[in-house]
């Protein structure tokens, strides 16, 4: 269904119409085992070879609890500041579909096992940073289900494919299902809203390090529910919910673009239709997913064969302990601590090098100097090799000792490039590189002194310049010293030697 | 040469005299092959038995045997023979649940019960009949025709558990596993003149049974004695990591209160006749030997007290919304994509349409009724006026046997209304075939343990009546006490087991 009219412009709709956005993650747990059976959560396995007669769903087989995705689940739910049930049960999500092996989900329904929480996001604004509260509705686990392949078809979808494989080597792996409840902020941050709560959560996770929340593997998940109403009213209007979409980027893509087609429908008198539709990285929008004549109807009831999961207060209380500084503090007292501005520490956050920073003060650098290394020459060898930061070859304990022989004078800036150069290029540490590239500053007076005084004898009238007081001449002899020295002496230690020589 | 009577004696007998060896465990198990090829033909004869494994059953009895003979400690039934429901996985042969939709699957793995028994040396003699994913009080609804009774060929052994109950009374087996969801151990009991027990919801674990219910589900001992049935019961019981439901709790001793029992001392102990099960609808030769029973009762030394449960007359419409509910979940696996049957894949046709007309063509009446009953049950407006109201009738049940555990120690009623009735006669009317389930069904709804012990021949059919005992939950060991102590009774005033009434099969 391409879009026959030009959709209006963001600004256009803006104006006229109030976003209301409710984002739904699901979170894969990086715990050993899956949901309910003993099989391996391993990413990449030979297909089918993860599972057992519980995961498969064969008759007889009997789910049991992972006690690790409950704690995972709690401690969530504490990050996100919700409540912790006293008392909750599993239930049952009934539907056939060919990769669901029991043809109905073990997951959560009206009673999640964390509820009614909070976190908060900030994002850019022409007036500065703004930070903006988002409610948590809910948190609560469930299972993966197994993954479809179609084969034959042009798109990798079902339709046109000649038959398609199953693999239910995911099925059964714990997620935990992050609900909002709805957004309505400022209609122009909407978008970068929607992108940062995303980011937020993702860093949330990684820092409980209950899961890697790779976007790009599908071990975070995102669905964005979009609404628009008139400016200024209140009744809510018709929601879409746009799946799977996964990456950051794309969550504010698909926000802004779903606004804008929802304005568009409006505009022409039509109304928006509730519907599920699929994002399109390459084109930048969305698509109707499968419009159903009635709402799917998941016949919930509690699941029988397990019993409600009752987490002691103490246990909560205890878990609540384990809980990392929340991102976002961490960040401003970061910032603090450093003395970045805003801006240094946006570049620094979404280089995603504020922890070897860190790392690296702790080494002993300064804040600055961290910084320098890290977002210039590690981030461009790190960016042309696809790299993460983290990968580019350099640890923070390296990147701290170039600092020290800077410190020490033992290197200037343009000798400690070339032993940063060297330690990602694979030679070695600091120390190994300066020795086998020969690269300390000539520190021995003699020899310099040697160099300085043909500099002086090559040079005679710039000598006699600098005699008659013309400071400015100076550069030209250090000049000549240095790329007799190669670039190994100290410019500092070879303007004193010198004016000591031409103004005796 | 095995001895002919073999096959007549308890199980207890038996493991003794393995244990001794005056006959060896392959002599034994042979003599029960030989039994089920005489009496158990599909087309003429019981039919208890969906698959007989008589190689490895032989296999296994001759492990045991050699086992003695090194003078390794044999557990209690080992060697002894066992009939086992064909809704309990086996590894080593085929489970059906008595489903078409599952002919010929093999499982990949064993039932823990199925482990446990192995474990004790038990020799599984094959896979017995029953009601398609025991949905049934009569056995006809197996996809693979109906057991009969040993009592009258032409009538029902009773379900779901049919093929075990039938394997008991006509001595093709001394031990046999039931599952009861709604009375299918303890119907199918009374109707042959056996025992069934059906322990407390969680005393004995459901992984590898294939379920009909998950909440009301439970696995039990059937025997022709209740002492046999103690000793199965203690092999099977306990908790298991593998089923969250099971109970993490010391099994009751019912060896030992079998063993009690069987002193024919009942005194100090209070029975509830409950007063809402019997009357209209109840056989007059069922009414007759009931309550001569709770008189022997009362003779042992018990105090025997009329009780009012009065949500009991409820229990059989919440039971009829629950199950289904449960079983339309439940049976959503069945859909051709990872085992069992598979209809028109011929590759053009999609993987929905393949799962339609393999349910189509692989589910029973019986399933479907109640699949789309379940399905209704649970649907978004309905939910509340149907599911939720069931559950809250199941609540109330459970409360009324709290408040009568109160007052006493165990409850009695019939197992069922009626003796068993002709094969056909309630096929076209399922709340006829329902009201079967009339007495047993409040114990599936709350959970606690439930017996029924054979107390007689009605006098109009001169076919049996059971006993229903009714204990709290994990006090299963009370109804070894009353079982035992009524069946020593009844055993020494008949001059012997009822079961020496069965007519010998003809051709046998």
């Amino acid at each position: 269904m391409p879009t026959a009219v030009a959709l209006p412009s963001f600004s256009d709709v803006i104006a006229r119409f109030d976003p209301v956005m409710g984002m739904e993650v699901h979170v894969e747990l990086g715990t050993i085992t899956k949901m309910f059976c003993g099989c391996s959560t391993e990413f990449g396995g030979e297909p089918n070879s993860q599972v057992c007669p519980t995961c498969l769903g064969l008759p007889g087989a009997l789910p049991a609890v992972n006690q690790t995705a409950v704690e995972s689940a709690i401690r969530i739910g504490l990050a996100l500041n919700c409540q912790i049930a006293e008392h909750c049960r599993f239930a049952r999500k009934n539907y056939f579909y060919p990769d669901m092996p029991k043809n109905f989900q073990i997951s959560q329904y009206d009673e999640p096992i964390a509820y009614d929480g909070w976190t908060e996001v900030t994002v850019d604004t022409e007036d500065g940073p703004r930070t903006v509260h988002i409610g948590i509705e809910r948190a609560h686990m469930e299972e993966d289900t197994g993954k479809s392949l179609h084969v034959g078809g042009a798109t990798g979808r079902i339709h046109g494919a000649s038959h398609s494989l199953l693999d239910y080597n995911r099925a059964g792996i714990p997620l935990i299902e992050i609900v909002t409840k709805p957004i309505e902020v400022e209609p122009e941050i909407a978008p970068a809203v929607a992108r940062a709560y995303v980011s937020g959560l993702r860093d949330l996770i990684r820092a409980l390090g209950v899961s890697d929340a790779r976007m790009e593997l599908g071990q975070m998940r995102c669905d964005a529910n979009v609404s628009l109403k008139p400016s200024g009213t209140t009744t809510l209007g018709t929601r879409t919910e746009t799946k799977n979409v996964n990456s950051l980027r794309s969550v504010e893509r698909a926000v802004t673009f779903e606004i804008r087609r929802q304005a568009s429908v409006l505009d022409a008198g039509e109304t928006v239709i509730q519907e599920t539709r699929h994002w399109h990285e390459d084109t930048g929008e969305t698509t109707s997913g499968r419009v159903k004549e009635e709402a799917e109807d998941y016949r919930y009831f509690p699941e029988p064969d397990l019993v409600p999961v009752a987490p002691s207060r103490d246990w909560v209380d205890q878990l609540r302990t384990t809980l990392p500084e929340p991102p976002a503090a961490r960040r401003a007292r970061l910032q603090q601590e450093w003395n970045f501005t805003d801006l240094e520490m946006r570049d620094v956050v979404n280089a995603g090098a504020a922890e070897l920073i860190e790392e690296t003060i702790v080494a002993g650098s300064d804040a600055a100097g961290a910084k320098k290394w890290w977002l210039g020459e590690i981030s461009r060898t790190a960016n042309e090799r696809g790299a993460p930061l983290d990968a580019a070859g350099i640890t923070p304990v390296d990147v701290a000792r170039v600092e020290t022989l800077i410190k020490e004078g033992a290197l200037n800036d343009k000798l400690a490039r070339q032993v940063v150069e060297g330690v990602l290029a694979g030679e070695g540490s600091p120390d190994q590189v300066v020795e086998a590239r020969g690269l300390a500053i000539v520190s021995d007076e003699s020899a310099l002194g040697t160099a300085v005084d043909e500099a002086i004898a090559g040079q005679p009238d710039v000598a006699e310049k600098i005699r008659g007081g013309n400071m400015g001449a100076v550069g030209a002899l250090i000049g000549a010293v240095m790329k007799a020295t190669r670039g190994q002496a100290d410019a500092k230690r070879v303007r004193e030697l010198i004016l000591e020589r031409l103004n005796s | 040469m095995t001895e002919p009577s073999l096959f007549r004696r308890t199980a207890a007998e038996l493991a003794d005299s393995i244990a001794s060896g005056e006959v060896s465990a392959v002599e034994v198990a042979q003599a029960h092959v030989e039994r089920i090829a005489a009496v158990d033909d599909a087309e003429t004869g019981v039919h208890a038995f969906l698959h007989v494994d008589a190689e490895r059953a032989l296999a296994t009895a001759a492990e045991v045997d050699a086992k003695r003979a090194a003078g390794e400690r044999l557990g209690p039934l080992a060697g002894v023979p066992l009939a086992l429901k064909d809704v309990v996985t086996t590894a080593d042969m085929p489970t059906t649940a008595g489903s078409k939709i599952l002919e010929g699957w093999q499982p990949p793995y064993d039932a823990t019960i199925t482990r446990k028994m192995r474990e004790a040396g038990i020799v599984i003699l094959g896979k017995t009949n029953m009601d398609e994913f025991a949905m049934g009080s009569s056995t006809e609804n197996s996809a693979f025709g109906p057991t009969r009774n040993p009592w009258d060929l032409s009538r029902i052994p009773g379900g779901s558990g049919g093929g075990s109950s039938a394997a008991l009374a006509s001595f093709e087996a001394p031990l046999a596993i039931g599952t009861d969801t709604g009375g299918s151990i303890r119907q199918p009991a009374a109707v042959t003149g056996t025992v069934g027990i059906k322990p407390t919801y969680g005393g004995v674990s459901r992984y590898g049974l294939i379920a009909c219910a998950s909440s009301l589900d439970q696995a039990g001992p059937c025997a022709r004695t209740v002492l046999d049935a103690a000793l199965l019961h203690q092999v099977i019981a306990g908790h298991d990591p593998l089923d969250s439901t099971s109970i993490d709790q010391p099994v009751p001793d019912v060896v030992a209160a079998a063993m009690r029992g069987a002193d024919g001392d009942l005194a100090g102990l209070r029975v509830g006749v409950v007063k809402e099960l019997g009357g209209e609808g109840y056989q007059a030769g069922v009414e007759a030997r009931f309550t001569e029973a709770v008189e022997v009762l009362g003779k042992l030394g018990a105090e025997v007290v009329e009780v009012s449960c009065p949500h009991f007359v409820y229990a059989l419409p919440a039971y009829y919304l629950i199950l289904p509910s449960e079983v339309s979940s439940n049976l959503a696996r069945f859909d051709a994509m990872r085992f069992g049957l598979r209809i028109g894949d011929d590759g053009a046709r999609s993987a929905e349409e393949v799962m339609n007309l393999t349910r189509g063509a692989g589910f029973g009446a019986e399933t479907k009724r109640r699949i789309i009953l379940g399905t209704y049950a649970l649907s978004s407006g309905y939910y509340d006026a149907y599911y939720g109201q069931a559950q809250k009738v199941r609540t109330l049940v459970s409360r009324d046997f709290d408040v009568a555990f109160e007052q006493v120690d165990v409850l009695v009623s019939p197992t069922a209304p009626t003796t068993a009735f002709p094969i056909g006669e309630k096929v076209d009317d399922p709340l006829a075939m329902y009201k079967n389930d009339l007495c047993t069904i409040p114990s599936n709804l709350a959970g606690n343990a439930s017996a029924s012990f054979p107390c007689g021949l009605a006098g109009e059919d001169g076919l049996p009546v059971g006993l229903h005992v009714m204990a709290p939950v994990l006090a299963d060991d009370r109804l070894y006490r009353v079982g035992a102590a009524l069946e020593q009774a009844l055993v020494s005033e008949w001059g012997g087991p009822l079961l020496n009434k069965v007519p010998e099969p003809a051709g046998s």
